[in-house]
């Protein structure tokens, strides 16, 4: 049968068990160890070992747990895009929490929980697997949000996250209840055969496809489903909300692409109409919204949003150069980004909160390091070569380009360009602004090595971008 | 040395981002080790590509020279592939001898930060001279993109009272037009595979796979279809003219040269405009012969408006700075002009002129900075009788004025009169527009002479001024000599150009005969 539990399934999912065992011991080590730091260095450890783990099967294709969860190059990319930004994220958030006063072994935990939920997502192949690992990670980042407890904003956020998030997960479910109606499975390989044998136009599957659509839209928070997002951004601990657009956001898509492109790839002509407009309108709202912007959060926010509308372009473009495109995108996009919220949760200090633009000001006078790093993150933010960013979203074009959608190529690019105007406010800001007494930044260990390897690996992938390419190729293409 | 000779270029090119990052380690406070590095490596940048020049083979002056080809990204089909015909010579030439006399000028106009604005302008040269080198459009656009954040920087830090302005606008001005020059660059790109596989007179030599080889983009573009060649033109023209820049692109100009301290003036209007025309002659004529003749009419007509309207919105302007910045929109119609004349003598005066405009306008930013340096203002009511005080500074004043008027023996001349016989071949009336143009241009120029350095003393603050000193001298006497050099023996110049000018033109129209110039004036009404 296959159906039954085998030995060798527990081995495909080594890498997030040992997370899951990391999570615990820290859950437990909470209630002696009393330097909460330690517990940080615990879980940063305890990702190391996952990877170590995830390495050592970086061969193995299985399906396991009679399939409905698979290990292959897809789940592999994401499940090492997932680790690298819990590391960094945990990395920034040490001496942060001090700083908040709420450093607690709880936050490390939760990371770990959300990044197993993660992991998982990548290697659904079914509706209920799926879910399942999508409230694991929702769940925990519900909470994380809402980790200053003392503070009303963190509090606000949570609670609008939580109740949006579970309302575009009650939208999703119920896509994936009239999938499991239709098909009479929750396995994506036999939802697509279902609907590609089921009439073209058929109402109830483009019921299905758009209220998946509109869960998933949610939570990749795409225009016009992204309200929560400033909002949750301004309010979470600002290392949260660096997990957050990293790595939920790379979560999110790994979902979306299994899901349309397995699951409801019969459905494609419909879908494809529908995400070019949300990509267009995504990016062109989220670049508008960033211009007016003053306070950082809030604006790398809506960067984050126009984000989401340029990877849409990938699924658009569907063939190879587009589906290498969204893993290479969220790759680079980790780092260039966890980069950039590595130097604004620095600004936080004791009596400086730290995120308005212009405290800022003259940053380059009191921390030039810093202040280049910053200028490099947010050039490959805006696309700009030789930094990572322009490959990614090379890449994306070339999609466009070669599939033959050229206005939407165009308005990308246009939008691209414009995105450059409130990136260099920050740029105006820390460069030719005079320094304040505010203006400064605490650094820390976990800070200056999260930067550098940001830095690292920005630079890298924009001069040398061939093996990430070949990894994100191989990614793209044993998937399907 | 034959290291050094089979990577000249590359040695050339990044020699000044070298510079850059040994400043990095000079402390910031050692303010005079950081202006004798600088300079230092800008003139060593100029030294070292002087061999260029000599070890040039002119016979094939239509062939890539000193080439070096080395796999980039692999999954790409990018190399670093970079080479040299008559046409970059000339231009890289213009860049590595700009450089140093821009750093020069801010040896005392510099006093803030000067370690940032050093390491930029460095930057900078290497920018520039990728973009003259590369024969591989992903490298080309690399190199293109990358020389706008110094350029911001120059302009945003230190340059003049609505600097953040200017610099953002810049900015945003290029960065729309790179936009979609990549765009038409990936057109391309995807077009390859498919004609080379029909064609293996291409696919022999330049291979069947994905690839950015300009030299097989200009092997492929007469097979592209007539359609696309005229989307994939319209691309390049937003990007190149905005560079250029051409009317109605040229808005970013005026702010960009005011708000620019001296240097980075004189990089803008000598180098980086260039990058503009010398991208229509590189890619959009020869990779697109057939979507460039449908353009012509609109390119002709936009560049006798930036010859006219350049012109008599530079009569009246009360600012120096303006007024020589507005010119620049005159002087690059000509070059536009004469480019899309589409035949050898327009051609090769369109190159010469883009050296000349290189050289005089160049030059005159550099006047304008040292008066700028000594009154605070470049307001020509504010100035006037310039010459009682400051006799060395009105000769080179005056040399350099009648060099960008195109009086004959200077460099200008030699360059606006092949413009116009190129101009004359294809139609009459193209010629009188350019003609008129040059004659506002002597009236704005000759008027901006009389009123800054003629006549009595009347403003208290401008008689105890100095005259210039040698540095300053230093800056100008280069230009000076190149440009005697252009108005009194051409022909070196020409000599490079010939070839690679001839071999773009039969690219475009390979019915035009070489041999028989026509001289008909309704020649242009034919094609």
């Amino acid at each position: 049968m296959g159906q039954f539990f085998q030995m060798q399934d527990l081995a495909a999912i080594t890498p997030e068990l040992e997370l899951l065992a990391f999570g615990m011991a820290i859950l437990l080590g909470d209630l002696v160890v009393e330097r909460k730091r330690t517990l940080g260095l615990v879980a940063l450890l305890g990702i190391a070992v996952s990877g170590v783990f995830l390495f050592r099967l970086r061969n193995v294709e299985i399906a396991a747990y009679g399939g409905l969860f698979v290990l292959d190059h897809f789940s592999m990319f994401f499940k090492l895009v997932f680790l690298i930004a819990a590391a960094l994220s945990i990395a920034i958030s040490l001496k942060y929490l001090d700083i908040e006063r709420e450093n607690h072994g709880e936050y490390y935990a939760l990371i770990l929980f959300a990044t197993v939920g993660m992991m998982f997502m990548a290697g659904a192949v079914d509706l209920v697997t799926l879910y399942i690992s999508l409230e694991t990670m929702a769940i925990s980042t519900y909470i994380l949000v809402g980790f200053l407890r003392s503070n009303q904003r963190s509090n606000e956020a949570s609670m609008k996250y939580f109740l949006l998030g579970a309302f575009s997960s009650g939208i999703l479910l119920y896509g994936m209840s009239l999938l499991y109606g239709l098909s009479g499975s929750t396995k994506f390989a036999d939802i697509a055969e279902a609907l590609s044998r089921r009439p073209p136009n058929d109402p109830i599957s483009l019921l299905a496809m758009i209220t998946l659509s509109a869960g998933l839209f949610f939570k990749i928070a795409a225009v016009p489903f992204h309200q929560w997002t400033p909002d949750a951004y301004e309010g979470a601990p600002t290392s949260i909300t660096a997990f957050m657009s990293v790595a939920v956001k790379a979560a999110s898509f790994a979902m979306m692409i299994r899901i349309f492109m397995v699951a409801i790839y019969p459905l494609r002509p419909h879908w494809v109409a529908i995400m070019a407009v949300i990509s267009v309108i995504t990016m062109t709202v989220g670049n508008i919204a960033a211009i007016t912007q003053s306070n950082i959060k809030r604006l790398l926010a809506y960067s984050s949003i126009s984000h989401a509308g340029y990877i849409l372009i990938g699924f658009i473009a569907g063939n190879d150069t587009g589906l290498t495109a969204v893993p290479l995108y969220l790759l680079i996009y980790t780092f260039t980004n966890l980069g950039a919220w590595a130097v604004v949760v620095a600004l936080r200090r004791r009596d400086v909160i730290g995120e308005h633009i212009d405290e800022m000001s003259g940053l380059f006078f009191r921390h030039p390091a810093a202040s280049i790093l910053m200028l490099i993150f947010l050039l490959s933010l805006a696309g700009i070569p030789p930094t990572a960013g322009f490959i990614a979203k090379y890449y994306l074009f070339a999609a466009a380009i070669q599939t033959g959608h050229n206005v939407l190529a165009v308005i990308a690019v246009l939008n691209a360009a414009i995105s450059i105007y409130f990136y260099l406010r920050i740029v105006v800001a820390m460069f030719m602004r005079d320094a304040t007494e505010k203006t400064g930044l605490t650094y820390s260990p976990g800070i200056l090595t999260a930067m550098g390897v940001a830095f690292v690996f920005t630079m890298l992938i924009g001069i040398y971008p061939d093996p990430f390419i070949a990894m994100a190729r191989q990614a793209a293409l044993l998937a399907f | 040395m034959d290291f050094f000779r089979q990577h000249i270029l590359s040695i050339i090119a990044f020699w000044p981002l070298l510079g850059m990052f040994v400043l990095f380690f000079i402390n910031k406070e050692n303010k005079s080790a950081i202006k004798w590095w600088a300079n230092f490596v800008g003139i060593a940048g100029f030294l070292i590509s002087l061999p260029l020049w000599f070890w040039f083979d002119r016979a094939t002056a239509d062939e890539m020279q000193f080439v070096e080809n080395v796999p980039w990204i692999q999954t790409l089909g990018a190399n670093y592939h970079v080479g040299i015909d008559g046409i970059s010579l000339l231009l890289v030439m213009l860049t590595t001898l700009l450089g140093p006399l821009a750093i020069l000028s801010s040896w005392t106009a510099i006093e803030t930060r000067l370690k940032e604005y050093y390491a930029f302008m460095l930057m900078l040269q290497t920018g520039m001279l990728g973009v003259f080198i590369s024969l591989d459009f992903f490298l080309f656009y690399v190199f293109w993109e990358v020389m706008l954040v110094p350029m911001y920087f120059l302009i945003g830090v230190w340059g003049g009272p609505r600097k953040l302005y200017a610099a953002i606008k810049f900015f945003l001005y290029t960065l729309v037009g790179s936009v979609l020059l990549l765009l038409g660059i990936l057109a391309l790109y995807f077009s390859y595979p498919a004609i080379a596989a029909q064609h293996p007179e291409i696919s022999t030599v330049f291979g069947a796979g994905n690839t950015f080889d300009i030299l097989a983009f200009q092997a492929m573009g007469s097979f592209l279809p007539a359609n696309l060649q005229w989307w994939i033109f319209l691309a390049f023209f937003v990007g190149f003219a905005i560079k250029v820049p051409m009317f109605p692109f040229h808005t970013w100009l005026p702010d960009a040269h005011v708000e620019a301290p001296t240097a980075g003036s004189v990089i803008l209007a000598a180098v980086l405009l260039k990058m503009g025309t010398y991208g229509f002659l590189r890619f959009s004529l020869p990779i697109l012969p057939s979507g460039t003749k449908q353009f012509i009419p609109l390119m002709i007509t936009l560049s006798i408006i930036a010859i006219i309207y350049g012109a008599l919105v530079a009569m009246m302007q009360p600012d120096m700075k303006k007024l020589v910045a507005y010119s620049s929109v005159s002087h690059m119609g000509f070059v536009t002009l004469g480019m899309f004349a589409l035949n050898p003598p327009g051609l090769n005066g369109s190159v010469i002129q883009q050296i000349n405009h290189g050289i005089s306008t160049g030059a005159l930013f550099l006047i304008v900075g040292i008066i700028y340096e000594r009154r605070h203002t470049r307001e020509i009511s504010q100035l006037g009788g310039l010459s009682n005080v400051m006799p060395i500074y009105a000769t080179v004043f005056l040399i350099m004025t009648m060099s960008s008027i195109g009086l004959p023996l200077l460099n200008g001349f030699i360059g606006e009169f092949t413009i116009m016989v190129g101009a004359l071949q294809e139609n009459l009336w193209w010629a009188v527009a350019a003609g008129s143009g040059i004659i506002l241009g002597a009236a704005y120029m000759l008027w901006l002479y009389q009123r800054t350095m003629f006549g009595r003393i009347e403003n208290p603050a401008n008689e105890k001024l100095l005259d210039m000193n040698l540095r300053e001298l230093a800056t100008l006497v280069p230009l000076i000599i190149v440009a005697f050099w252009i108005g009194l023996y051409p022909a070196p110049f020409f000599g490079v150009l010939e070839k690679p000018v001839n071999k773009i033109v039969l690219k475009v129209r390979p019915d035009y005969s070489l041999g028989a110039p026509r001289l008909n004036a309704r020649a242009g009404e034919q094609r």
